[in-house]
């Protein structure tokens, strides 16, 4: 009998307690109570970035480029990106178009991380005319440089085996799946990696410094013709 | 792909210079023809509005008109800028796309003019960016339903409510017969017929709701009333037995007349009919034992059914059973919260009142019909929880039955307000089709009177023609010289002329429906007589019947009005028809039976006939034999209706010889 009493009363209790909570909930949603502090800051983030670029004259100094070329890629550039700044999303999203079949993500960022010399998280469009100019405009000696830049991750002046190693998955990776002949695991950017170094580090220390990288490429005929290909591209 | 990647694809392959030292084959040549990017202002004048663009702009597309070298055939290399006779509002929208890679759609705008500005300029409607994609959707379905319906309306499918006009005469009895069942007030014998079913069906509905008063039983068991059913059986069987009779008869006539009986068996009202009669069949044959007449009294129930072919009766039904099946998932998506709210309040409830005793919540289900009661606030009250935590679950339930209930209702009343302004459209359209019909003909007949005037110049110049008619004097601008010499020149070839077509059905008595009907015929003679009174028609119809053969003949060779054509129209509404064969013609002589019964359902464009109006009694007689007019019908189902060559047989009997019956008709299909 007790029994009995005590469950309804249980229940009875458990029933009160969750009208209860059900509804602070039901208000907290109807947006009449607030348990969180942080609108304000909600509020701020909501300001765009913008970013305006240098003047036309300096971008002109500073790069290789003509006016009339630097207008048409600043048109270009703002179209796509009114506020006047690249970010990494934004980045790996248009370079993911250009290679739908793979996964172009992490050499996305590894080439936003060269891009961005500033390293402030956005590509702005003085970083991206003056990469543009290295690497078309560019002496060899310049664009071995940038390309050094790229494999270094860390920046640290050394290309170690592990960021060979990312660089070259992450190239790899950018295939996909379908290739011919089929790509195994990680057997073929192994493999890349040591013959890579085995033609770049002299001096077998583990590490490829910034000279070794540019006195093995200038030796190598292949690199050296293939520099001048992309010299047209605007 | 998108306009952006196009922006990017120089920044991508620069950045290909980070492959180089990895290469280890050597890179392929960059491919030739990469010119240095250079950019121009180009000028682009929409009806005089211009409008400026980068060529970069335009070359983002290149699938489109301005994208590609298409737009090379509007540059006008005086102005140096590309001219469009378009829209320039419209041209906005279009631009736009160019310079943002999003379309977007124009709210006051007609989504058919959109839709062709689009298919100009070579955009695929597809690329409508998302805010404006639904919106474009709805509107597009709309518009085309709306167009569907017209289009139906026009042609009155078989058996469409649609359709009003009169079934040509020798239309088999089956045809007709379905036509009277469907469409009640187009004869008066279906009229009769429609009211008789539903005075039936009334009263062997009322008839069954009576039986089952209780009636004061006299006399036998004076204590215990029964109902009216048990008191005179007689009289309503006899009673039911004369409705269900009436609505087998009515069944198998609507079977036998039925175009389609497969399709007229399986569809809803026929098996409402089936289930409302079967009953009592059923029940004449059932041996009138105890154990069967438990089921067979089951049965009765569905003799309920029968008020639901008042549905034939009442649009109003109908529209309501459709606006149901239309909104079938709002009502699914209703019965199913319903059915999760009342399990998850039965079981709370359940709980809630286990510990009282004598409660009425004797188990989960038993706590189903409170909470549906609840829910849907009726409360009666059988049932009513005593507990504290109960009653706060149960006023809890019948909040949220509110709720539930009301949300899908707006839905389906908004569905059925759709459907119901729909078929208030449709009902308007067909009365305002005919008035409309009537004035653009008359527009048209303009057109005619011009081509017969031209004749007649023509013609009397031919014969070194005594008369300039009075009426010549008409000025015809270049387009209608060459029509009218080129209509001209398609009579020689055959050796056929136009005819009038007015006369012709003047004489017959034909009802010519909204021009829609293709009446060729050929006059032969340009005579005209100066007596004429009437127009003698010689009358041949693609689906003729005899009499109207004699009839024809008889009238050729009766003295004939002059008239030397009926108006015709040049139906320009045959945009809805597509232009069917050359009938071939109909001659009013023994061979003309052969031909005659041709391309009765032909869906033919309405042929031109052209007659040249003759005002009476000033033409001078000319001797010309006579063609007989021969008509054709046309359009699906139409009657064919005959054209009269007006014939100066009364004067020239002679000439009425067999040489004008083998003047055939010519049929045209509208310019």
């Amino acid at each position: 009998m007790l029994t009995l009493e005590w469950e309804s009363e249980g229940l009875q209790t458990v029933g009160i307690v969750v009208i209860i909570c059900a509804s602070l909930k039901l208000l907290h949603l109807l947006g009449l109570i607030d348990f969180s502090e942080d609108s304000v800051e909600d509020e701020m983030e909501m300001a765009t970035v913008r970013h305006r670029p240098e003047a036309l004259e300096l971008l002109e100094a500073q790069s290789k480029f003509t006016k009339k070329e630097l207008q048409i890629l600043y048109r270009g550039f703002k179209n796509e990106c009114p506020s006047g700044v690249v970010n990494e999303e934004t980045f790996k999203e248009i370079y993911s178009q250009f290679f739908p079949q793979g996964d172009s993500t992490t050499y996305a960022h590894f080439l936003f991380n060269a891009f961005d010399t500033d390293h402030n998280g956005s590509v702005s469009f003085e970083d991206f005319v003056m990469g543009l100019s290295i690497l078309l405009r560019g002496t060899v000696q310049e664009k071995l440089n940038w390309a050094f830049n790229l494999y270094d991750i860390n920046k640290d002046g050394y290309i170690t085996k592990e960021e060979m190693l990312d660089i070259m998955k992450a190239i790899y990776d950018m295939m996909g799946k379908c290739t011919y002949p089929v790509l195994k695991e990680d057997a073929p950017s192994r493999q890349h990696v040591e013959t890579f170094f085995q033609k770049m580090d002299k001096n077998k220390d583990g590490v490829v410094t910034i000279d070794e990288f540019i006195e093995s490429c200038q030796k190598d005929e292949n690199i050296m013709r293939s520099m001048q290909l992309f010299e047209n591209v605007i | 792909m998108a306009a952006g990647v196009a922006t990017w694809l120089p920044f991508a392959r620069a950045a290909a210079v980070g492959w180089l030292p990895l290469a280890q084959q050597p890179l392929p040549a960059a491919p030739q023809g990469c010119e240095a990017r250079s950019d121009e202002v180009l000028v682009v004048n929409v009806s005089g509005r211009r409008f400026q663009t980068w060529k970069n702009t335009l070359d983002r597309y290149p699938d489109t008109l301005l994208g590609s070298s298409e737009k090379e055939f509007f540059f006008d290399p005086d102005s140096g800028e590309y001219f469009f006779d378009r829209d320039p509002d419209l041209f906005r929208h279009v631009l736009n796309f160019y310079r943002t890679g999003r379309l977007h759609c124009p709210r006051q705008e007609c989504i058919q003019a959109f839709d062709e500005e689009l298919a100009f300029y070579g955009i695929v409607p597809e690329l409508i960016g998302d805010c404006c994609l639904e919106e474009y959707r709805d509107r597009k379905k709309e518009n085309a339903e709306r167009l569907a319906e017209d289009e139906e309306a026009e042609l009155g499918g078989p058996g469409g409510a649609g359709a009003d006009w009169a079934l040509p005469p020798g239309s088999p009895f089956r045809q007709r017969l379905w036509r009277a069942f469907e469409n009640p007030h187009t004869s008066t014998m279906a009229l009769v017929f429609y009211y008789v079913t539903g005075f039936f069906i009334a009263v062997s509905v009322i008839a069954n709701v009576v039986e089952t008063i209780p009636c004061a039983a006299g006399g036998r068991a004076g204590w215990r009333e029964e109902p009216c059913g048990d008191r005179f059986p007689l009289a309503f069987f006899c009673m039911d037995t004369a409705c269900v009779l009436i609505f087998t008869g009515e069944y198998l006539l609507r079977l036998f007349a039925a175009p389609s009986r497969g399709r007229f068996l399986r569809s809803v009202m026929s098996l409402i009919d089936a289930v409302a009669i079967l009953p009592y069949y059923i029940g004449l044959f059932v041996p009138k034992n105890d154990d069967l007449s438990g089921a067979f009294v089951t049965l009765r129930v569905f003799r309920v059914f029968r008020i639901f072919k008042f549905s034939r009766h009442s649009q109003g039904l109908r529209i309501l059973g459709y606006t149901l099946k239309s909104c079938a998932s709002e009502l699914g998506f209703l019965l199913f919260s319903l059915t999760m709210a009342i399990i998850i309040f039965a079981t709370v409830m359940f709980y809630a009142e286990k510990g009282t005793s004598k409660t009425n919540f004797t188990s989960i289900p038993a706590a189903f019909w409170y909470t549906i009661v609840t829910m849907t606030t009726l409360g009666y009250g059988d049932m009513v929880p005593s507990t504290i935590a109960g009653k706060i679950f149960g006023s809890i339930c019948s909040l949220s039955g509110v709720l539930v209930i009301a949300l899908p209702v707006p839905v389906i009343v908004s569905n059925f307000s759709r459907i119901y302004h729909q078929n208030q459209r449709a009902d308007k359209r067909r009365a305002q089709q005919k008035v409309r019909l009537a004035r653009i003909r008359m527009a048209k007949s303009g057109t005619t009177t011009a081509f017969l005037q031209y004749k007649r110049n023509r013609g009397l110049e031919d014969q070194d023609g005594a008369e300039r008619p009075a009426l010549s004097t008409r000025s015809s601008s270049a387009f209608e010289q060459q029509h009218h010499h080129l209509l001209h020149c398609l009579e020689k070839t055959t050796s056929h002329e136009f005819t009038d077509e007015s006369t012709f059905s003047e004489a017959l008595g034909v009802i010519s429906l909204g021009g829609q009907t293709s009446r060729s015929t050929s006059v032969s003679s340009q005579a005209v007589i100066g007596t004429s009174t009437r127009a003698s028609s010689l009358i041949s119809s693609c689906c003729p019947r005899q009499n109207k053969q004699r009839r024809a003949i008889r009238l050729a060779n009766s003295t004939a009005s002059v008239s030397r054509g009926s108006m015709q129209e040049l139906d320009t509404l045959a945009g809805h028809h597509s232009p069917g064969p050359q009938s071939s013609r109909a001659s009013l002589n023994a061979k003309t039976h052969d031909t005659l019964t041709l391309n009765c359902d032909s869906q033919d464009l309405v042929a031109a006939i052209i007659s040249i109006p003759t005002p009476p009694a000033n033409t001078p007689d000319e001797s010309r034999p006579r063609s007989p007019a021969s008509d054709r019908g046309e359009g699906p189902g139409r009657p064919s209706s005959g054209s009269s060559s007006s014939s100066r047989g009364a004067l020239r009997n002679s000439s009425l010889g067999p040489s004008y019956l083998l003047h055939n008709a010519v049929k045209i299909s509208s310019l």
